[in-house]
């Protein structure tokens, strides 16, 4: 497990360094300069020049990389050039949205996903099946943004039943209720993946059944509802826990488009923002962070498959 | 012991079904092994799976017939549902043992969920119950091996473990689905003696099913040939070898390779087994017999009775003569 775990995470950095080339190459290659959004359209030459000394955006490109690759080395991501402020602290403090957002998407995920796939498999070829599978289609292939409108419509203008948009923080006044406002987000964000689950689950637990041993365990005598959960579920699962890495994925790219919709102020809004501006230092920020999530969050999923398959062995 | 009565298991609807088993009966006293020996495609499985109520619900199904073990009718129960009744008695072993195992779940595991089920042993006794399994059924450190996964096993090994599961169930019949066809000849002979054993010392009934008619020669005691779906002859081993009265398998045991014959061409049986709901009256074996005559392909074959419990569904059996 050790030398594993240890060869998975040499990889996971060398991708990393990768990475990190892409991100600042690629972002210094959007046409458009920071300087003129700071300082407006009015600016003279001499004033633009000088700012650009100030921030060191004068220097070789190539120089501009390695003074930021040490500086990340050291925990340091810069200092946003239109906040005037740390990035660290710029991330953190979209960060709390962010992550809640996440992580109540993947409880809903988890929860809707797993069970109703469970349910549709148990059913299979029922009228209840494919209802379930047809749902589950159309909400794969909506866009999310589109689930959203459609929940802030129902729920917040037709019923009143929830926000529309924003978010307190929970460590404001409201506390945890603030949590409501992430509710309809989570949902139209949960909405596609979960489906996905749910399909994959489905399918997984049919081919999991047609198997030699789900035979044998029926043979022995064993309620068949010990045989779905025990037997079934338990290889279906292997599928749906590598697929959690993808979704971690997909969450990321589609909280763009949810916290634009819900007005969230999570690390979401806040990259689409910082493009908007060419506020370089925030943009490799964030797309750094997100990398390095995505790959803990796959090396976790990993991890955790070779402790569910003994087949798979661990040195 | 198992009394198996006029099973058909049919395919399609409830009207315009197509038997693939037709009105097989045989039954199995108790310590006696029967070879259920046939082609592939025969219905032999499809036998053998209906017996423990195992067909799919979406797959063929059982038109008629009856399944008694031990004097009650169990057709059309599940194994669970044949536990809960009280007459779990059928276990069931089959052909691939390589992928026959939960591959996630431990040996001991496995077998302990099948003492649970069938002996309601408290947790604590049902370690040392499967040990006592895997050490009847020869596993060396069997202690050790309750922890294995399935994969670090060998296929031989590997249907050992599953013979411990089915004794788990205190079966007073077994059913072994073609259990040496994927295994090596030496561990093939090993696996047989083991069932050999098992039916003379527990008094086991097995019903062997097979398609190598040398395996059935070394291990059962009484035969049933099937063909096209049905039972066409039954007898002890020795008259089957002997004196086959049934022209099917009077041309299967001619295909035997032999060593006196060294060097000439090894006997077919020519055409093709018929296929389900091929041949509509007559003798299904008719269009491949070389004995056949007009009555053959029209009339359905009687069961003739041979001295020695020796049925044979033939209008010309072999040996009697008209």
């Amino acid at each position: 497990m050790g030398s594993y775990a240890m060869h998975r995470t040499a990889a996971a950095v060398a991708t990393l360094a990768a990475a990190s080339v892409i991100i600042f190459f690629f972002i210094h290659a959007i046409p458009g300069d920071p300087l003129y959004v700071l300082l407006g359209d009015s600016a003279t030459p001499d004033q633009v020049d000088a700012l650009r000394t100030r921030l060191g955006l004068d220097q070789p490109i190539v120089f501009q990389y390695f003074q930021w690759l040490a500086n990340v080395a050291r925990g340091d991501l810069g200092t946003s050039i239109f906040f005037q402020a740390p990035v660290t602290r710029v991330i953190r403090d979209g960060a709390e949205t962010s992550i809640l957002l996440a992580s109540i998407t993947m409880i809903w995920i988890t929860l809707i996903g797993v069970p109703v796939g469970v349910i549709a498999a148990m059913r299979h070829g029922s009228w209840l099946d494919q209802c379930l599978s047809g749902v589950a289609m159309l909400l794969a292939s909506i866009p999310t943004f589109w689930v959203g409108l459609y929940l802030i419509l129902i729920f917040a203008a037709w019923l009143g039943w929830l926000p529309s948009s924003g978010y307190p923080s929970i460590f404001e006044q409201g506390g945890l209720t603030n949590l409501r406002y992430l509710l309809l987000p989570s949902l139209a964000l949960a909405a596609p993946n979960a489906a996905l689950i749910l399909r994959l689950t489905r399918a997984s637990m049919l081919d999991v059944a047609r198997e030699d041993y789900i035979r044998t365990a029926r043979a022995k005598g064993i309620r068949p509802m010990r045989v779905i959960l025990r037997h079934i579920l338990r290889n279906a699962l292997l599928a749906v826990v590598s697929a959690f890495g993808f979704t971690f994925a997909a969450l990321i790219s589609e909280a763009v488009v949810t916290e634009t919709v819900f007005a969230l102020p999570g690390i979401g809004q806040l990259v689409v923002q910082s493009i908007l501006r060419r506020d370089y230092p925030v943009i490799q920020g964030i797309i750094l962070v997100t990398v390095v999530l995505y790959l803990a969050v796959n090396l976790l999923v990993d991890l955790s498959y070779r402790l569910l398959d003994p087949r798979v062995e661990l040195s | 012991m198992l009394r198996v009565r006029d099973l058909s298991i049919s395919i399609g609807g409830q009207t315009g079904f197509t038997d693939i088993v037709s009105s097989v009966s045989f039954e199995i006293g108790k310590g006696e092994i029967l070879g259920l020996v046939g082609e592939s495609g025969c219905g032999k499985s499809m036998t053998s799976l209906a017996i423990m109520g195992l067909l799919d619900r979406a797959g063929p199904w059982v038109r008629t017939g009856r399944v008694e073990l031990a004097g009650f009718d169990v057709i059309h129960s599940e194994p669970y549902q044949r536990v809960e009744a009280g007459h779990g008695g059928i276990a069931m072993i089959f052909q691939e043992p390589m992928s026959s195992l939960n591959p996630v779940m431990k040996i001991g595991e496995q077998i302990e969920e099948a003492i649970a089920v069938h002996q309601r042993t408290p947790g604590a006794k049902r370690t040392l119950t499967a040990r006592e399994l895997l050490e009847m059924v020869r596993i060396p450190d069997a202690a050790m091996q309750l922890d294995a996964y399935p994969h670090q096993l060998s296929g031989g090994m590997r249907q050992r473990v599953m013979i411990a599961i089915a004794l788990a169930c205190q079966p007073q019949v077994l059913i072994a689905d073609e259990p040496t066809t994927a295994l090596d000849v030496t561990v093939q002979a090993q696996i047989l003696s083991l069932l050999r054993e098992l039916c003379d010392t527990l008094g086991l009934s097995i019903l062997f099913i097979t398609h190598d008619l040398g395996v059935v020669a070394q291990l059962v005691d009484r035969v049933a040939v099937m063909y096209a779906g049905r039972v066409v002859e039954t007898a002890t081993v020795e008259r089957i070898f002997s004196a086959p009265a049934h022209r099917y398998t009077e041309a299967l045991l001619s295909c035997l390779p032999d060593a006196a014959h060294r060097g000439q061409r090894l006997t077919t049986i020519p055409g093709q087994a018929a296929r389900p709901g091929q041949v509509r009256q007559g003798c299904t074996f008719a269009p491949r017999c070389r004995y056949a005559v007009d009555v053959c392909a029209s009339d359905a074959p009687p069961d003739a009775l041979l001295p020695g419990d020796h049925h044979a569904l033939c209008h010309f059996p072999r040996g009697v003569s008209p």
